[in-house]
């Protein structure tokens, strides 16, 4: 290639030299002949190399002057007018055709590959090296000779362009002869030389692509909430605690904690998790059914009080009944001091005849569906009593004799404690159990009373029952002792432990005697009353008044007393046979008695001192009431039934109407304003009795 | 121990099914997936993935007010139903229940 560029440089060459006497003259000839391109590129030559010569082209516009001053303001811009703004490409991680910008802006206006090297550039060495000697020589030659014009020097190394200034050259081909034959030792022929080439089939060019399936993804938003933070914080000091303790710890146990969790972890879809949830529910589920008892229980008031005078009325709430207890009897009821909505029932048999199995069920107002606990007893229950202060301590008295603990707190139907025959059972029937206050060594214990004569101390000891025989009863109001005491034995039925006096206590016999007796003193009873004429079935010290306590029978008969005197201050025939009797917990003048007719009676003295202020029966016929307690704190008393039904009652405003609204003077309340309100009762009594006698 | 609890509340269970008014219940586990119910599944399904929602952002609330406090139920006065609803180790327990019957 530059052979052939110099070639025609050559010619070039000689021609200008031809023309270039007369080329000034030529000018008019140069616009109007038709001129080959050597003769143009001869006068671009001539012009290059004279420079200042202005030359037109023939059809360039003739302009006046002001169109020469004229400014025609031409911008460059940067933008391609060429270049397409609207290419799509699909992509595949977006899944749609997107707008690429990368779009080749270059245009090409004119390429000139330049053919000057360096003569020490890399570049240069190596194209000496491949074409080998003429250009070896050449580059010799110019750094031989620098006077002789590059053009001439190339067209030297042309065959064909024989011309000028051959001189020199002769003796160059031998000396790169003699080179290329050191380098290369084949040497093409100089002559004849004709190139084969032929070109092998081009592989068509194929565009092979995969895409490989974009990278799932997810979006995750996060806000922190003042709880999450304050979690991870707990979390934190936990971890640090359980990191204390852990190096406290030894690695074992460290094992086992761990394999522990583990075990805790696995067992994930069980439906446990949501024990306490399910409880709550139950109790939610039946008070929206029980809406309207709720209500009543809480806000209703008998407005028809008002105009009744002194009579109350008794309205039926919450019915509580479990299945499995249904053919048993209540035969005790007890309000828990400490929860006031839940209460313990005893199920056994009054029928002798057809005793069997007993139960021991807690009940909850807040759910009358169904019993909070459940014990299944193997002998009827007769009696139960709550521990005040520690109100999941129940005792309980059996038909059989035994006298049996139950712990709520423990899982399981057996009982916490129990008497056995080596540990001083009673031989018939409890008829009574009371906690008592802890002994000196801060025990727990009860007593219990049985119809084979005897009162017994029952202490909590660690894990078995320790009793203590208080006393004996028998007949002939002495206490005998020995082994003749058989014939004379009292039967006990029931007792009640005085208020305040710690040591005294009442016991009520088959033959319808009450003992006034003391702990202390066991040899004899400090009072007897000839009370009924029947069993004494309850016997209840009054809440306020210190001296009173009242008595019911089965000889239909509740009666008043005051322990320091012989007589009764009250008797009342109810009409039936008397199942149980209980004050009041907020009146000392108020008390309430069922009768196996199905009746509860509701007693003011300081209202009516001849009759009762309610009589309502609250059960169907035929069906006898057993027992009856009054709620602690509401105005609601619960009776037991023979059927296994226990009804709570709601008591109407007459039925608990404070002195306040009798008397209008007294205000003070309280226990003194109580005993003040009983003792002016008796004394109303006494002074009549006195008077009489 | 773990057995008797489990017919524990297998009882307390079946007992507030067979309550009247009682349309149904569902137990929800933590992954929000009821495991026990006496509806079909697909509303037990429906109940179980709108009320967890709605049980996480009321406990959210309850918990923004006071970190240390805690939802313990949920209770849904509707026109027809009354719908409960207690979170409790994650699960959750949802009774649905016609109060009016």
């Amino acid at each position: 290639m530059p052979n052939n560029a110099a070639a025609s440089m050559r010619k070039g060459s000689t021609v200008q030299k031809v023309i270039l006497p007369g080329a000034k003259s030529t000018k008019a000839a140069n616009k109007k002949k038709d001129e080959d391109e050597g003769v143009d590129a001869a006068d671009g030559w001539d012009e290059w190399t004279h420079g200042k010569a202005l030359i037109k082209p023939p059809d360039q516009l003739e302009l006046t002057e002001a169109g020469l001053k004229e400014e025609i303001t031409r911008i460059l811009t940067a933008n391609n007018p060429h270049a397409p703004q609207n290419i799509v490409r699909y992509s595949f991680k977006e899944r749609s055709y997107k707008p690429t910008s990368a779009v080749d802006q270059m245009a090409v206006h004119f390429v000139l590959e330049g053919s000057l090297l360096h003569q020490d550039s890399d570049e240069a060495c190596r194209l000496r090296a491949k074409e080998g000697l003429p250009e070896e020589t050449a580059t010799v030659d110019t750094g031989a000779e620098p006077d002789e014009e590059k053009p001439e020097t190339l067209a030297t190394l042309v065959e064909d362009g024989g011309e000028v200034e051959e001189a020199g050259e002769e003796d160059r081909p031998d000396s790169a002869a003699s080179k290329t034959d050191r380098k290369e030792p084949k040497v093409t022929n100089q002559f004849n030389f004709s190139e084969r080439a032929s070109q092998t089939l081009n592989n068509p060019l194929r565009e092979r692509s995969c895409q490989t399936e974009p990278p799932p993804r997810s979006i995750f938003t996060a806000t922190a909430t003042q709880w999450e933070i304050y979690d991870a914080y707990v979390e934190e000091l936990q971890k640090q605690e359980k990191n204390k303790e852990k190096q406290k710890a030894s690695k074992k146990d460290n094992d086992k904690s761990k394999k522990k969790t583990m075990l805790m972890e696995t067992q994930t879809d069980d439906i446990t998790k949501v024990v306490k949830a399910s409880k709550i529910f139950e109790r939610m589920v039946n008070q929206n059914t029980f809406d309207d008892i709720a209500q009543d229980f809480k806000y209703f008031e008998d407005a028809s009080d008002e105009f009744r005078d002194q009579e109350g009325t008794l309205l039926p709430l919450w019915k509580f009944q479990y299945d499995k207890a249904k053919r048993l009897s209540v035969t005790a009821l007890c309000w828990n001091k400490k929860y006031q909505d839940l209460f313990a029932v005893g199920m056994g048999s009054y029928d002798f005849s057809k005793q069997g199995r007993g139960m021991l069920v807690y009940y909850s107002l807040k759910n009358s569906a169904f019993p909070e606990y459940i014990y299944p007893t193997h002998s009827g229950v007769l009696c139960l009593d709550i521990h005040e202060q520690h109100s999941y301590l129940v005792a309980v008295g059996f038909y059989d004799g035994c006298v049996a603990v139950y712990k709520l707190k423990e899982k399981g139907f057996e009982p916490m404690y129990k008497s056995s025959a080596k540990t001083g059972k009673h031989t018939d029937p409890v008829w009574q159990v009371r906690w008592q206050n802890d002994d000196m060594d801060n025990n727990h214990n009860f007593y219990s009373v049985s119809s084979d004569g005897r009162v017994v101390s029952w202490t909590l000891v660690k894990n078995e029952l320790v009793f203590t025989d208080i006393i004996r009863l028998s007949l002939n109001g002495a206490v005998s002792e020995g082994p003749e005491q058989q014939p004379g034995i009292a039967y006990g039925t029931s007792f009640d432990f005085h208020k305040q006096i710690d040591y005294l206590f009442l016991v009520g016999t088959e033959e319808g005697k009450i003992h006034k007796c003391s702990k202390t003193y066991s040899s004899q009873f400090l009072e007897t009353y000839d009370a009924h004429s029947m069993a004494v079935d309850a016997i209840k010290w009054n809440h306020f008044h210190p001296k009173v306590f009242i008595s019911c029978s089965s000889d239909w008969t509740v009666k008043i007393w005051d322990h320091t005197i012989n007589t009764p201050l009250f008797t009342f025939d109810l009409n039936a046979a008397v199942g149980d009797v209980s004050w009041s917990p907020y009146s000392s003048t108020v008390f309430a008695a069922v009768t196996t007719d199905g009746t509860v009676h509701v007693f003011d003295l300081s209202i009516n001192k001849y009759e009762a202020i309610c009589q309502q029966l609250v059960v169907a016929k035929k069906t006898k009431l057993t027992h009856i307690e009054f709620n602690p704190i509401y105005p609601i008393i619960i009776v037991g039934d023979d059927r296994g039904y226990v009804s709570s009652l709601k008591l109407s405003p007459n039925l608990r109407k404070k002195p306040k609204g009798k008397k209008g003077q007294e205000q003070p309340k309280g226990p003194d304003m109580e005993v003040a309100k009983m003792e002016k009762l008796l004394s109303l009594l006494r002074e009549p009795e006195h008077s009489t006698v | 121990m773990a057995g008797t609890e489990h017919a524990e509340v297998e009882e307390t269970l079946k007992r507030i099914e067979v309550h009247k008014g009682v349309i149904g219940t569902i137990v929800v586990n933590a992954e929000g997936i009821p495991i026990r119910t006496t509806l079909d599944f697909s509303t037990a399904v429906q109940y179980a993935g709108l009320l967890r929602t709605l049980t996480i952002m009321a406990r959210s609330t309850v918990r923004d007010i006071d970190p240390q406090n805690d939802l313990t139920c949920l209770r849904i006065r509707s026109k027809k139903h009354e719908i409960l609803v207690a979170p409790e180790n994650d699960f959750l327990l949802i009774v649905i229940q016609n109060p009016c019957e």
